[in-house]
């Protein structure tokens, strides 16, 4: 009953911070927005068994309460708003962890390099260049067969479109972390992932459209 | 990006908003201009004596109320799942009055038959496909100033709305009881608007998808 009476006066509370973050107060608005990122977090880490997609799901949630705050009525209870909104973006990132995967095993299912000698792709973008290698010798694959496939790579890269290209090169070529990527280049985690793999997708159709295939 | 220098980010930009009128006040402003426009053309090209002799059959008339509640409780229950946090059991209110249109309409298939090939019958699929496009299309507009988090049933129940109101509209310009011809074209334009807006959500709601990378 307490509690029952506690987490409805902090709604209340919630509440009329929102309200006022609606008129552009901005010390309402952080400490609003700082006061429910834990519990966006606890709903976010219920649904997805995934670390690395929680905090993720947390900063979506919160651009999305930024982006729809208009739609906050003050008459109503402030949780159930806020939860909605964490419990979709949970369920977007869900769909899209399947999307990346669903990628990822029809790139597998091309052939691994070396074991059949004709399935020349894999899943990363590191078996694009492997994909000019004999595996009969090391030594065929010389220094000047590595440069020329970092030039025809960087060729390939040109050809990708803006975001594809910035992504693959911050996460692939520089290795970066997600979230360093994502600062250096103010894409979303989520879009940063999804550019990537559709970069990784197009480098391969590039690839295989090559004269020499 | 960490979550503390997004926050930060965010409270950098927040600005005033006007904060959305309530879900009711909205549907009623919509079907309030959609009353008008459809009194007008109605008062203006159905032959209302034709009308009043049909819907001098009680299974007409409640045809007709059937077909309105559930314009109007589909549009009622786009507008309330636009807005996060609404019970996603909006979505039911339509099912009641549907059923009963569904019903009316089927009693008179019993009674009238099964008709006799498409013939004018097409004139009512063309009718309720072409009027639902501006009635949509003026709903969408709508609805996407609440930037619906979960697209899917907002157009769902928006197309449904716009079709049922497309027909209602139809009733008036019906000269010939309904046979299981028009029973079945009916409700193929309106499957036919549900799926072509549904498919066409995201760009009339002016939402991208996250899962493909889209903002949130």
């Amino acid at each position: 009953m307490e509690a029952e009476a506690r987490r409805a006066e902090r709604d209340l509370e919630w509440s009329q911070l929102m309200r006022a973050a609606q008129a552009g107060d901005r010390q309402a608005y952080e400490r609003l927005l700082r006061e429910v990122t834990p519990i966006v977090r606890a709903l976010a880490r219920r649904r997805c068994v995934i670390r690395e997609d929680v905090e993720e799901i947390v900063q979506e949630t919160l651009l999305t309460v930024h982006r729809v705050r208009h739609t906050y009525d003050p008459g109503r209870p402030f949780l159930p708003w806020l939860s909605s909104i964490a419990v979709r973006r949970s369920i977007d990132a869900l769909r899209r962890r399947r999307r990346i995967e669903r990628h990822e095993m029809r790139a597998d299912d091309l052939g691994t390099p070396g074991t059949a000698g004709s399935g020349p792709v894999r899943g990363g973008l590191e078996s694009v260049p492997q994909a000019d290698e004999t595996f009969i010798e090391d030594a065929a694959n010389t220094e000047a067969e590595g440069l020329r496939a970092a030039q025809e790579l960087g060729q390939l890269l040109e050809r990708l479109p803006a975001r594809q290209r910035e992504a693959i090169e911050s996460l692939k070529l520089k290795e970066m972390s997600v979230a360093e990527a994502a600062a250096a280049s103010g894409q979303s985690a989520g879009a940063l992932k999804v550019n990537a793999h559709r970069a990784l997708k197009t480098l391969r159709r590039l690839f295989q459209q090559r004269p020499s295939n | 990006m960490d979550t503390e220098r997004l926050i930060g980010e965010l409270v950098a930009g927040l600005e005033p908003v006007e904060r959305l009128r309530s879900p009711a006040v909205r549907a009623l402003q919509w079907l309030a201009v959609v009353a008008a426009v459809s009194l007008a053309v109605i008062l203006g090209f159905a032959n209302l004596e034709e009308f009043r002799h049909r819907a001098a059959d009680p299974r007409v008339a409640a045809e007709c109320i059937a077909t309105a509640l559930t314009g109007m409780a589909a549009i009622l229950a786009a507008f309330e799942l636009s807005v996060p946090g609404r019970p996603v059991r909006w979505a039911a209110l339509p099912v009641p009055p549907l059923v009963a249109w569904l019903a009316a309409s089927g009693l008179g298939c019993l009674r009238n038959g099964f008709g006799h090939g498409v013939g004018e019958s097409s004139h009512c699929f063309v009718f309720i496909a072409a009027a639902s496009v501006p009635l949509a299309v003026s709903l969408m507009w709508m609805l996407r100033r609440a930037r619906p988090i979960a697209p899917l049933p907002v157009a769902a129940l928006g197309a449904l709305g716009a079709a049922a109101t497309a027909a209602f509209v139809l009733e008036f310009f019906h000269p010939f009881d309904v046979t299981v011809i028009d029973l079945l074209l009916h409700l193929s334009a309106v499957a036919v608007v549900m799926v072509a807006v549904t498919w066409l959500r995201r760009p009339l709601l002016g939402v991208a998808d996250p899962a493909r990378g889209g903002p949130p």
